[in-house]
C-alpha cells in the first residue's frame, strides 16, 4: 500500500507523537520521570505539572497494531499463560514487553516510574496494571472514577474522586518527580485544554455539513490523537487544533469531503452512517476504504468521545480544576450507562442526519461491546433508520475478515438503499 | 426431628433445579405487599434488601438446565454465558415477579447488564451498585458509606418503608449468624471432606440465595448435625481449592465430575456472596458505617477488588489454601470471564512461588462434556499424589 497523502495538521500531529516517543526514550538521560496511564480518563494536566512524561500503552498497542507487530506480541504474551479470550491491547503490550519492549521511534521504552491507574470505564485497566507492576515494580497509583449506573454523575462520586486527587494522586506524583503540585500551573494547562476542546467539537460537528468536511471514524482517530494523549493543557495542542480546524473550514467552504488517505477528498457521499466502537488498528487503511470504495462517510462516532466527551459542553475549567478533573473522567463514553449511550447514538442520528448506525463490535473490549446489539435496535426503534453490526479486533490480526466485512458493509448499503426506496424488507 | 443430609440436599436440589423461583414466588404470595429483590454475583449487601423487608433472590444464571434461545441474541459470541441466560430468564417472563435488580460490581459484561436491564424492564427497580477500589477509610469509606445509604433509599422508595438502624441492626445479626455457619460448613468440609461432598455443599449455599436468611441458617445447623452424624466412606483422595468461578458458576456436573476423578474440594470460591465478609459485622454502632467498614477491611480477596499492594497479590489465596490444607489448586474459569482470566496469570504465578501445584481450565454454566474435566482433574489429583 502507498505512503498515506497527508495535510498539515496530520504531519503536525506526526512530529508531536515522535517528540513524546523521544522524550520517553530518553529520559534515562534527560532525568524525566515517566508515567503510563490510560487514554479514558486520562489526567495529562496532572502530569504536566510534574514535568512527568506520558506514556500510553493503549497508543503503543494501536502503533503495534499498525505496523503490524501486535499479532506476534499477542501471540507471545499467549505462550505465557495470558488467555485467548481477554483484551488484546493487554497482550500487545505484554508480548511487546517480551520482545525488548522498542518504542516507535526505536530505542526502548524505559521502564515506567509510575503506573497512573485511572480506571475509568473498562475493568481490564484494573488488571492490566496489576499485571505490568509486577514487571515494572514500580509505585501504582489507583484513581477509581465510579461508573454512572443511573445515566448521571453524583455528588458522592465527584467528592470520592477529588478526594482520591487530593489524597492519593497528588502526593504520590509528587513523590515521584520530586516536585511540589502547583495548583495555578494546573489551571493554566486546564485553561489550555479548554481552548483546544473548543476547536475540536467545532470539528467534529462540521459532521453535520453535507457533504461532510471531515469523516469522524477514521479521520475522527486523527483529530482526536493530541487531545486524548500526552498534548492535552498544552500549547502544542492549542495549535494543532487550530490548523485543524482551519483545515476542515477550507474544505467546508469548497463543498469537499475529507481528505481519504490516496489524496483524494472524499466528496461524492452516498451514505452518511454514525459509528459506534473503536475501529480495527491491524487493517485501518483496508477498512477505511471498505468504506470509501461505497462512498460511504461517518458523520459521528463514539470512539471519538471515549477519551473525553465535549459536545454535550464540558470543558475543563481552570476555577475548579479538580471538581474539573472529576467530572472529565465520569463523562468519559464508556463510563455512561447504556441508556445514556443509546440516547447519544439517538442524537446523533437525528442531528447529523445519518443514514444509519453501524457497529464495530470489538472482540476485546467487553466494555463498548457487551450490549451493544440491544444498543442497535433500540436505536433503530426510535429513529426509524437502520442498523447494521461487524465484528472485527482491535490489534489481533486473526480477528479482521476483510471479506466478512465488506460483504456486511455491502448489504448494509443495499439495505439502506432499500430504506430510502421505501422498501420494508431489510436485504 | 432434624433433616437427614439427603433430605436437606434433595431440598436445596429442587430449589436448583427451579428456574421459575416457585420457593421466591410463594414467598412473595405469602404476604401483601411483599417485595423480591434479585441480586447478581459477586457482593451485594443483602442486609439492606433484608432490613427492607424484602426477600434477597440470587440470580446466578440458567446453568444447564436452560435453553438460552433469545439471550443469544443480544451478545456476541464472545461473551460470557450468564448474561445471555440472565437475559433469558428475563425475557421469557420467569422473573416477572421479581421487584427489583441490583447489578453489584463484577465487570464490564455486568456491569452494561445492568442498563440493559434498564431498557427492557422498565418497571424493575434496576441498581447498578459500586463498591470502593480505594480501602483508606477516610477516601474509599467515606463513597461507599454514601453509597449504601443511596440504595437504602432506593429500596425504601421501592417498598415505600423505611429502613430503620434497628431493622438493619436485626438483619446484620441474621447475616453474621449465616456467615458463622457457612464458615463452619467450609471448616467442616475442609476437616472431613469425604462427609461433606462439595457438590452437596455447592447445593447447600446455593439454595440459601433463594430462602429467606432465617430459613437458611436453620438448614446449615442442621446440615451440619446430620453430616457429622452419619458414616461415610472415606477416599483416597487429594485436598485441591477451586478458584475462578466466582461469578458465572459451573454446571453441577462439572463439580461432581471433579470429585469422582479423585478430588476432595476443601476449598473454592462458589457463590461467593455469602462469606464475602470474612467475620461479623458489629452492630453496636452506626450499622451503615459498620457495613463500610466490614467491607473495606475484612472481605475477601477476589478479582473484582483492586489489590493495592502488589506484594498482597493472592495472599488472601495462599492463606485460604493452607487454612484447609489444599494440595493444590484447580483455576476453573468461565470462557470470556475478563476477572477471573486476567488474574490467572498472576495467581498461578504466587501458586507457583509457594509451591502450590495448579492446573487451569474454562467451562461455561452449560458445558455438558466432562470427560475432559474428568481426565484433566484426575491427571491432576495423580500427579499430586506421585509427586508432591
Amino acid at each position: 500500500m502507498s505512503d498515506a497523502v497527508k495535510e498539515p495538521s496530520m504531519l503536525l500531529q506526526k512530529e508531536l507523537i515522535a517528540r513524546n516517543y523521544d522524550a520517553i526514550t530518553s529520559a534515562r538521560e534527560t532525568g524525566r520521570k515517566v508515567s503510563s496511564t490510560f487514554v479514558p480518563g486520562n489526567l495529562n494536566e496532572l502530569l504536566l505539572c510534574f514535568g512527568i512524561v506520558n506514556n500510553l500503552p493503549e497508543i503503543n498497542a494501536i502503533q503495534n497494531g499498525m505496523r503490524k507487530l501486535s499479532g506476534d506480541y499477542i501471540m507471545t504474551a499467549e505462550k505465557s499463560g495470558h488467555s485467548e479470550d481477554v483484551c488484546t491491547y493487554v497482550k500487545a503490550d505484554i508480548g511487546m514487553m517480551g520482545k525488548g519492549n522498542i518504542a516507535p521511534n526505536g530505542k526502548p521504552f524505559p521502564n515506567p516510574d509510575v503506573l497512573l491507574l485511572s480506571y475509568t470505564g473498562c475493568y481490564t485497566f484494573m488488571k492490566w496494571f496489576e499485571l505490568l507492576r509486577e514487571e515494572y515494580k514500580c509505585p501504582t497509583l489507583m484513581l477509581h472514577v465510579p461508573y454512572e449506573g443511573d445515566g448521571q454523575s453524583t455528588k458522592n462520586m465527584r467528592d470520592y474522586i477529588v478526594k482520591q486527587l487530593k489524597e492519593v494522586i497528588i502526593p504520590g506524583l509528587e513523590e515521584v518527580s520530586g516536585v511540589k503540585f502547583d495548583i495555578d500551573r494546573l489551571r493554566e494547562a486546564l485553561r489550555n485544554s479548554a481552548r483546544a476542546e473548543d476547536d475540536l467539537v467545532w470539528v467534529l460537528e462540521q459532521g453535520k455539513r453535507t457533504p461532510s468536511p471531515i469523516d469522524a471514524y477514521f479521520g475522527g482517530v486523527y483529530y482526536i490523537g493530541p487531545i486524548f494523549t500526552a498534548f492535552r493543557g498544552t500549547t502544542d495542542a492549542i495549535d494543532y487544533y487550530r490548523t485543524l480546524r482551519a483545515e476542515v473550514q477550507a474544505r467546508a467552504d469548497a463543498g469537499l469531503g475529507p481528505l481519504m488517505p490516496d489524496g483524494t477528498t472524499l466528496s461524492e457521499q452516498k451514505y452518511r452512517l454514525v459509528v459506534e466502537g473503536p475501529p480495527n488498528w491491524t487493517h485501518f487503511r483496508e477498512f477505511w476504504k471498505m468504506f470509501s470504495d461505497e462512498g460511504a462517510v461517518v458523520v459521528a462516532s463514539t470512539y471519538t468521545k471515549v477519551g473525553g466527551m465535549y459536545d454535550f459542553g464540558f470543558r475543563h475549567d481552570p476555577d475548579n480544576p479538580l471538581e474539573s478533573l472529576a467530572d472529565y473522567c465520569l463523562g468519559c463514553y464508556t463510563n455512561r450507562n447504556l441508556p445514556s449511550r443509546v440516547e447519544i447514538l439517538t442524537k446523533y442520528i437525528e442531528e447529523y442526519q445519518a443514514d444509519g448506525l453501524l457497529t464495530n463490535s470489538i472482540k476485546s473490549c467487553n466494555s463498548f461491546s457487551a450490549g451493544q446489539l440491544m444498543m442497535m435496535r433500540e436505536v433503530e426503534k426510535r429513529t426509524g433508520k437502520p442498523g447494521a453490526f461487524i465484528e472485527t479486533d482491535l490489534v489481533d490480526p486473526r480477528y479482521f475478515s476483510a471479506a466478512n466485512v465488506k460483504n456486511r458493509l455491502e448489504s448494509y448499503f443495499q439495505m439502506i438503499e432499500q430504506k430510502r426506496r421505501g422498501g420494508s424488507r431489510a436485504a | 426431628m432434624p433433616a437427614t443430609t439427603a433430605e436437606t440436599v434433595a431440598r436445596c436440589q429442587t430449589l436448583f433445579d427451579d428456574l421459575d423461583f416457585t420457593a421466591a414466588r410463594a414467598w412473595k404470595e405469602a404476604a401483601p405487599g411483599r417485595k423480591v429483590v434479585g441480586f447478581l454475583p459477586v457482593y451485594a449487601p443483602l442486609e439492606l434488601i433484608h432490613a427492607a423487608g424484602c426477600l434477597p433472590l440470587g440470580i446466578f444464571g440458567g446453568g444447564d438446565r436452560m435453553e438460552v434461545i433469545h439471550g443469544d441474541a443480544f451478545y456476541q459470541s464472545y461473551i460470557c454465558r450468564i448474561p445471555r441466560s440472565t437475559v433469558e430468564l428475563g425475557v421469557t417472563g420467569r422473573l416477572d415477579f421479581v421487584d427489583g435488580m441490583i447489578f453489584p460490581f463484577v465487570c464490564d459484561v455486568i456491569r452494561n447488564l445492568s442498563g440493559m436491564w434498564k431498557i427492557m424492564f422498565p418497571q424493575v427497580w434496576t441498581k447498578f451498585f459500586d463498591t470502593p477500589q480505594n480501602f483508606d477509610p477516610e477516601v474509599g469509606g467515606a463513597y461507599y458509606i454514601e453509597e449504601l445509604k443511596e440504595l437504602r433509599e432506593g429500596l425504601e422508595r421501592l417498598t415505600g418503608r423505611p429502613i430503620t438502624d434497628a431493622a438493619l441492626r436485626a438483619s446484620i445479626l441474621h447475616y453474621n449468624e449465616n456467615r458463622r455457619l457457612v464458615r463452619a460448613v467450609y471448616d467442616f468440609r475442609a476437616n472431613a471432606p469425604w462427609k461433606a461432598p462439595a457438590s452437596e455443599v455447592y447445593l447447600l449455599m446455593r439454595a440459601g440465595l433463594m430462602m429467606p436468611v432465617e430459613d437458611h441458617n436453620g438448614m446449615l445447623a442442621d446440615y451440619l448435625d446430620a453430616a457429622e452424624a452419619e458414616d461415610r466412606p472415606r477416599r483416597d483422595n487429594v485436598r485441591i481449592a477451586i478458584y475462578g468461578s466466582f461469578c458465572e458458576q459451573p454446571p453441577l456436573n462439572l463439580i461432581k465430575s471433579v470429585e469422582m476423578a479423585g478430588c476432595y474440594v476443601v476449598e473454592d470460591d462458589y457463590a461467593l456472596v455469602n462469606r464475602f465478609l470474612t467475620e461479623d459485622v458489629p452492630v453496636d454502632g452506626d450499622p451503615i458505617e459498620a457495613l463500610a467498614t466490614a467491607y473495606l477491611t475484612k472481605s475477601v480477596e477476589t478479582s473484582c477488588k483492586y489489590v493495592p499492594r502488589e506484594e498482597d497479590k493472592g495472599r488472601f489465596h495462599i492463606a485460604q489454601i493452607r487454612k484447609a490444607r489444599a494440595e493444590g489448586v484447580i483455576y476453573a474459569s468461565p470462557s470470556f470471564c475478563d476477572p477471573a482470566l486476567l488474574d490467572r496469570p498472576m495467581i498461578a504465578r504466587r501458586l507457583t512461588e509457594a509451591g502450590i501445584p495448579h492446573i487451569s481450565f474454562k467451562y461455561a454454566e452449560n458445558s455438558g462434556q466432562m470427560q475432559p474435566i474428568r481426565e484433566q482433574a484426575g491427571t491432576f489429583a495423580d500427579s499430586i499424589k506421585l509427586w508432591s
